[in-house]
């Protein structure tokens, strides 16, 4: 009995309309830089005398930025060695970190009935608290290295608490109230990195000091590669949201509330506590990604120390349908992505902005299959 | 005009809910549509009103074949309906609500609404209705909204009238004002359809008689039938409209209301000066309209209201000011009135939502950690217990009929050390054999010695399980009567008159 | 009732705080310029101390919380609107008065440039109302300036027609509305989801050929020319208010137009009745004819098609180029002005100018050399709607239905 069901989920999840799916965001992501490709538009100027040159250049246009996103992302065949052909690898293992943190995050929330989209503010405050710590907290590497990291979890934590507060008290929207944190948050970060509260004394600009080194994630392997020990954080950050989500009592009322919120009250679970605890543990795993940011890659604060993870990780817990395994899948396709940008943009100009587009087209085909049923004319999935 | 359905079947997937039904009904006719829940009834009259297409079938009026792509066809053609759940929009005022759809209008799409007042107060007028056209309809009380919703038919000059279940919510006093209304409709000519499996009403009214099972016409009754035949003819096996009990063994006063004041979260005072007892092995039914302070009344019982005085108290334990988990722990079972609301999880399993109330308890739970073996057990066992009809435990809630689901939340509520028991309306939606089932189960916690709270807004219910009935009226108890008391007696206390 | 004593204790939070400034309040004083060149009578300047001005505001809104709260206590009656109007009056003029000591504060400036900062907010907060109005909630009106702004900037820039240009953003918003529609209403997503990621899908796009198309050949692709400024005879002349009002472009008179229009359509019309209705209770829309899903699209369309007015605003409206992200979150302030104007569109019209008036403020301020950090000002609206909708507004209700996709069975 337990297999069929395994074998019923695998089907009714339809991995195909997620394979489909992907494939149809990169095909229109070749689209877009094939139109903004100069010789493209070139070529097509003298179209009807040398039509090939068109083809050509299309092909080269595509071709070439998905090859530059592989060597950027997945192994570097140009590489003069092994070691450094893999080092790409390494790198999308460390953009996924931060994502995948912050998309475990927002998973508890959405799992919760809670539409938190402050994953940005949140990274934001445990970025702040961290690198505050880390910057000025003077202790020995056993206690400043532990306390810089659980200082990242605990900025998350306050400042997602803190939506989760305003709406058990007073029942104020959390969609509302999470995008309002994240531009509060941003101004906040603003204006204290023009202060002396973290603003580096000789600097003009809002940029702080370095982290000390003790408070550093370690590098995994040597300082040719940008993979830290936050990774496996986020690892054991996977495991702990399945045992949360799937075997713990919290969880429980977690899931209790998100489904029906009047029926886990009647039950005499305490939904204030609960709106308090989720939009807190979500807020803590977006603040650990602050964490990853400012002590494994960033080294100093700037305004940009969120990036863009804010909005990957909605895609991404969207796109994992919030499921922690889906989640850590989704995260390290997204971190390949960004790590595929930068060689994309660098060799081949292609602007890494069509990330963002790739990765919002994903969401939206997966969140309709009847559309990617019909752009690739599949059956429709018979439900058992 | 005459109403002719000929033939009409109606499919959803794999199950039929209307199967080549046949009906016909003349002007200056009540034909009542008799039927359990799920017998078909709505769907049929869903398919007459353009919301659903019939699969086979076709509809007549004054003998030509009519196809309504959706109600404003049907409406166009002289078919109105008074819908079971309104169709009102809350924050709109009574002329605007009776206008949608078909609005007057000035110049270019310009709202002409002095002309919907004039006709409202016309129709109002004609019926006796004394009804403001300006008026928001959510402040409005229910009896009126559904006068409400009788002029919006009346206004399009409809011929043919439906009435979904229109009694439900009404009191014994305005379900009589209805049925006149009913008969003063039928007398000037309209084609009346009345949904209903209220037998009483159906043996004042009808002229004719449908009987629904299971999506067919099972035959047609007379209104002189005997209500046993009528329930027979509708349940499909011989019916015992009484319920068993034996005389209350009763013990000590365990459950006391004194003054017992509550005020909702707008400020507004729903509860004034309660007052009640309920012994060991009794059973106390709060009978009323709904609507009035009975679910309230429950929710200090279960400690969901925040403002209150007065005294709430079981076991000589003050219940006022704990949290709802403490008041379960003290030994309350609460069986809600909406179950899907707020009874169960729809998304969960059957097993999930059986420890709904107990997930982070011995034995389910360890430490922090969920113990998957011994919630399936104990779903298995309970599954058993209550003959609850599912694939398995791991089907969802919402995947069950709705005795089921009562099942899970009666097996739930009942599986906790009782020390009282509060139900809401526990019958409500379910087919014969389910109320039968719920009947015993609250029976048989009453003779096991717990006092029994039961909310009743039925006045059969009331009075069958009922060993002594308080009847609320406005947010007060009007007062606490024998079961034996006679209903004309009860209906009166229900609307406030005696 | 406990909205309305969390309102008074809201107030009297902010009245202790108004105290507070009144005690810190500097000694020198704040000199006010009401007059403009085109005035036709001219005011004089004049000084005010901060703390005369500092003391009446902190009475008034003390005053004022504590009768609230009066009202809530003991008549058990909610906060009447002209106190919250004067409650906010008074703190907003203390607050200028304070920031502006011993500078002078232009008033026409203040305020000429608030409206051209709420501009796309208003048009966007339209989109809002004409959208959740009809049951659909509209997270993406970021998206839909955005798309605006960009799209007339780059048609209007290979056109050189302003007016080609405007119709493209109006096409642009709409094609981003159009998304938002087909996917809440046909393929059932929740209408958050779908909003957000609309918003990165924009944003994504104009960024992509903003590096690519506008900036490689920045003469051909993105040059517009940009709207100019027209007085309207007479009324440009009113004292203070028609500078502001009536001095301004062509997309300014059309967002008065735009307002008028909605207002009259959602509240006089049987259109509006119908949109409305299919907001609060489809269904019941459904029972009596009206088509849900057409109205439901037709209404996102169309306010899509104002918020993308709204973005050209951004570009042929003020700076004439597009920007790279140039809408800076205005959507999201929009979508806020909406809430705070409890999808009305004239109330939403106003907190949009609340929040235009914020902005430039910091702006304004700058420009005097005053110490204030910017980054506070422009934390303001923002941690205004978070006060707003936690405490002085309370449970604001939207239409019923918003968020709900209607399933027809």
């Amino acid at each position: 009995m337990k297999n069929n069901r395994i074998v019923r989920e695998i089907l009714n999840t339809s991995a195909s309309t997620t394979v489909f799916a992907v494939l149809a965001s990169f095909i229109v992501g070749g689209v877009l830089i094939a139109v903004a490709n100069q010789d493209v538009q070139t070529a097509v100027g003298y179209f009807f005398n040398r039509p090939g040159d068109t083809f050509a250049a299309l092909w080269n246009a595509v071709s070439g930025a998905y090859a530059a996103m592989f060597r950027g992302a997945i192994y570097n065949y140009n590489a003069h060695d092994f070691a450094n052909g893999i080092s790409p690898i390494t790198d999308t293992l460390a953009f996924a970190t931060p994502i995948t943190l912050a998309g475990l995050g927002l998973a508890v929330a959405f799992r919760s009935g809670l539409f938190n989209i402050g994953a940005n503010g949140q990274i934001i405050f445990g970025a702040m608290l961290s690198g505050w710590v880390a910057i000025y907290v003077q202790a020995p590497v056993y206690v400043l290295f532990p306390l810089a990291v659980l200082a990242g979890l605990v900025g998350g934590a306050i400042w997602g608490g803190l939506v989760g507060l305003l709406k058990a008290t007073t029942g104020a929207n959390e969609v509302i109230v999470t995008i309002m944190f994240n531009y509060i948050a941003v101004y906040l970060l603003g204006y204290l990195l023009k202060t002396p509260v973290l603003k580096a004394p000789q600097s003009i600009n809002p940029v702080s000091l370095p982290v000390q080194n003790d408070a550093k994630f370690p590098l995994l392997f040597g300082s040719d590669y940008r993979l830290h020990a936050g990774f496996f954080v986020m690892l054991a950050a996977v495991a702990f949201v399945w045992w949360l989500l799937n075997r713990s009592t919290i969880g429980y009322q977690f899931r209790a509330l998100g489904h029906n919120p009047d029926a886990s009250k009647v039950a005499g679970i305490n939904i204030g506590m609960t709106y308090i605890l989720v939009m807190a543990i979500s807020g803590a795993l977006s603040g650990l990604a602050g964490a990853s940011q400012i002590l494994g890659t960033e080294r100093v604060l700037t305004t940009g120390v969120a990036a863009s993870y804010g909005i990957d990780a909605i895609t991404v817990a969207l796109l994992g349908r919030s499921k922690p395994l889906g989640v850590l899948a989704a995260g390290i396709l997204f971190g390949a992505l960004r790590a595929g940008a930068v060689t994309m943009q660098a060799n081949q100009n292609v602007p890494s902005e069509i990330v963002l587009v790739v990765q919002s087209l994903i969401v939206l085909f997966i969140a309709a299959p009847p559309l990617v049923r019909a752009m690739f004319r599949l059956p429709k999935v018979v439900k058992a | 005009m005459k109403l002719e359905l000929r033939g009409i079947t109606k499919r959803f997937g794999a199950m039929v809910a209307n199967d080549k039904v046949s009906l016909t009904v003349q002007p200056g006719e009540i034909h009542c549509l008799l039927g359990e829940n799920g017998a078909g009834k709505s769907t049929l009259m869903n398919v007459l009103y353009g919301l659903y297409q019939a699969d086979e079938g076709e509809i007549l009026l004054d003998d030509e074949v009519q196809k309504f792509a959706g109600p404003g066809e049907a409406m166009a053609a002289g078919i109105g309906m008074v819908h079971q759940h309104f169709m009102l929009i809350p924050v709109f005022t009574v002329a605007e609500n009776v206008i949608l759809g078909h609005e007057p209008t000035k110049f270019g799409g310009v709202l002409d609404l002095k002309q919907a007042r004039d006709k409202v107060r016309e129709l109002s007028n004609r019926f006796g209705f004394d009804i403001d056209p300006d008026a928001i309809v959510g402040e409005l009380p229910v009896g009126v909204q559904q006068r409400v919703e009788i002029i919006k038919a009346l206004i399009s000059d409809a011929k043919v009238l439906v009435f979904d279940e229109p009694t439900a919510v009404l009191t014994p006093q305005e379900t009589d004002e209805l049925m006149a209304i009913m008969k003063q409709l039928r007398q000037a000519g309209h084609a009346i359809v009345f949904i209903t499996h209220k037998l009483r009403e159906v043996k004042e009214v009808a002229d004719r008689i449908t009987v629904l099972r299971l999506g067919k016409v099972v035959g047609e009754a007379k209104p002189t039938d005997t209500a046993e035949q009528l329930a027979s003819m509708m349940v499909g096996r011989a019916v015992d409209l009484d319920v068993n009990k034996g005389a209350p063994k009763l013990g000590k006063k365990a459950f006391v209301v004194e003054g017992l004041n509550a005020w909702n979260e707008a400020g507004t005072q729903v509860l004034f000066d309660v007052s009640l007892d309920v012994h060991e092995g009794e059973i106390l039914v709060i009978a009323g309209v709904q609507g009035n302070g009975q679910t309230e009344l429950t929710e200090v019982i279960l400690g969901a209201h925040a403002r209150t005085t007065g005294k709430v108290s079981l076991d000589d334990q003050d219940l006022l000011g704990k949290s709802i988990k403490q008041i379960l722990d003290l030994g309350l079972g609460f069986v809600p009135e909406d179950r899907t609301q707020d009874g169960l999880v729809g998304e969960f399993t059957i097993a999930e939502n059986l420890i709904l109330d107990r997930s982070d308890r011995k034995p389910f739970a360890k430490g922090p950690s969920i113990q998957p073996k011994v919630v399936r057990e104990f779903a298995q066992e309970k599954l058993k217990q209550y003959d609850i009809r599912a694939q398995s435990i791991d089907s969802t809630a919402k995947q069950l009929s709705g005795g089921n689901q009562q099942k899970v939340v009666l097996a739930r509520e009942l599986s906790r050390d009782l020390r009282l028991l509060v139900a809401s309306q526990p019958t409500r939606g379910l087919d014969v054999g389910s109320i039968e089932f719920v009947h015993d189960q609250i029976i048989a916690a009453r003779d096991s010695g717990i006092p029994v709270v039961i909310v009743a807004t039925e006045l059969d219910e009331a009075t069958q399980l009922g060993d002594r009935i308080a009847v609320m009226y406005r947010g007060k108890i009007v007062g606490i009567v024998p079961a034996d008391t006679p209903r004309t007696v009860l209906g009166q206390m229900m609307a406030g008159v005696a | 009732m406990r909205q309305s004593r969390k309102a008074s204790i809201t107030m009297l939070a902010l009245a202790v705080f108004s105290f507070v400034l009144w005690a810190m309040a500097p000694a020198t004083a704040t000199t006010i310029k009401v007059a403009t060149d085109s005035d036709i009578i001219k005011l004089p300047d004049f000084n005010v101390s901060p703390m005369l001005v500092s003391a009446i505001s902190a009475i008034v809104m003390l005053g004022v919380a504590l009768f609230v709260g009066w009202l809530a206590v003991k008549k058990n009656r909610k906060a009447p609107r002209w106190a919250i109007v004067l409650f906010g009056l008074a703190f907003v003029v203390q607050a200028l008065v304070l920031l502006f000591s011993g500078k002078t504060m232009t008033i026409s400036d203040l305020l000429r440039g608030s409206l051209v900062l709420a501009v796309p907010l208003i048009f966007g907060s339209m989109a809002g109302v004409l959208s959740e109005r009809v049951g659909v909630v509209n997270i993406a009106i970021e998206g839909q300036l955005l798309a605006g702004a960009f799209t007339s900037a780059l048609i209007a820039s290979i056109t050189h027609s302003l007016w080609l240009g405007l119709v493209g953003a109006l096409i642009a918003g709409a094609a981003v509305s159009w998304i938002l529609a087909v996917f809440s209403i046909k393929y059932v997503v929740d209408q958050i989801i779908v909003g957000v990621v609309l918003n990165v899908l924009v944003i994504g796009l104009t960024s992509f050929f903003f590096s690519t198309v506008m900036q490689a050949n920045q003469s051909v692709f993105n040059s517009p020319p940009r709207f100019d400024s027209i007085a309207i005879p007479l009324l440009s002349q009113i004292p203070v208010l028609g500078p502001m009002l009536f001095t301004q472009t062509a997309i300014v008179y059309l967002m008065y137009v735009a307002l008028a229009a909605v207002y009259f359509f959602m509240f006089k019309t049987r259109w509006g009745l119908r949109v409305r209705a299919v907001g609060e209770y489809p269904l019941a829309a459904d029972t009596v004819g009206i088509k849900v899903y057409r109205t439901r699209y037709i209404s996102v369309v169309i306010g899509g098609a104002l918020a993308g007015l709204g973005g050209a605003a951004f570009t042929l409206g003020s700076v004439g180029a597009f920007g790279d992200k140039m809408t800076n979150g205005a959507g999201y302030i929009a979508l806020a002005a909406l809430i705070f104007g409890r999808w009305n569109p004239i109330l939403a019209a106003l907190a949009g100018l609340l929040f235009g008036f914020a902005q430039n403020l910091q702006y304004v301020l700058t420009a005097v050399g005053s110490p204030v950090p910017s980054e506070l000002l422009l934390m303001l609206p923002y941690a205004l709607t978070v006060v707003a909708v936690a405490g002085l507004v309370g449970k604001v209700t939207g239409p019923a239905s918003a968020g709900k996709p209607y399933i027809k069975s």
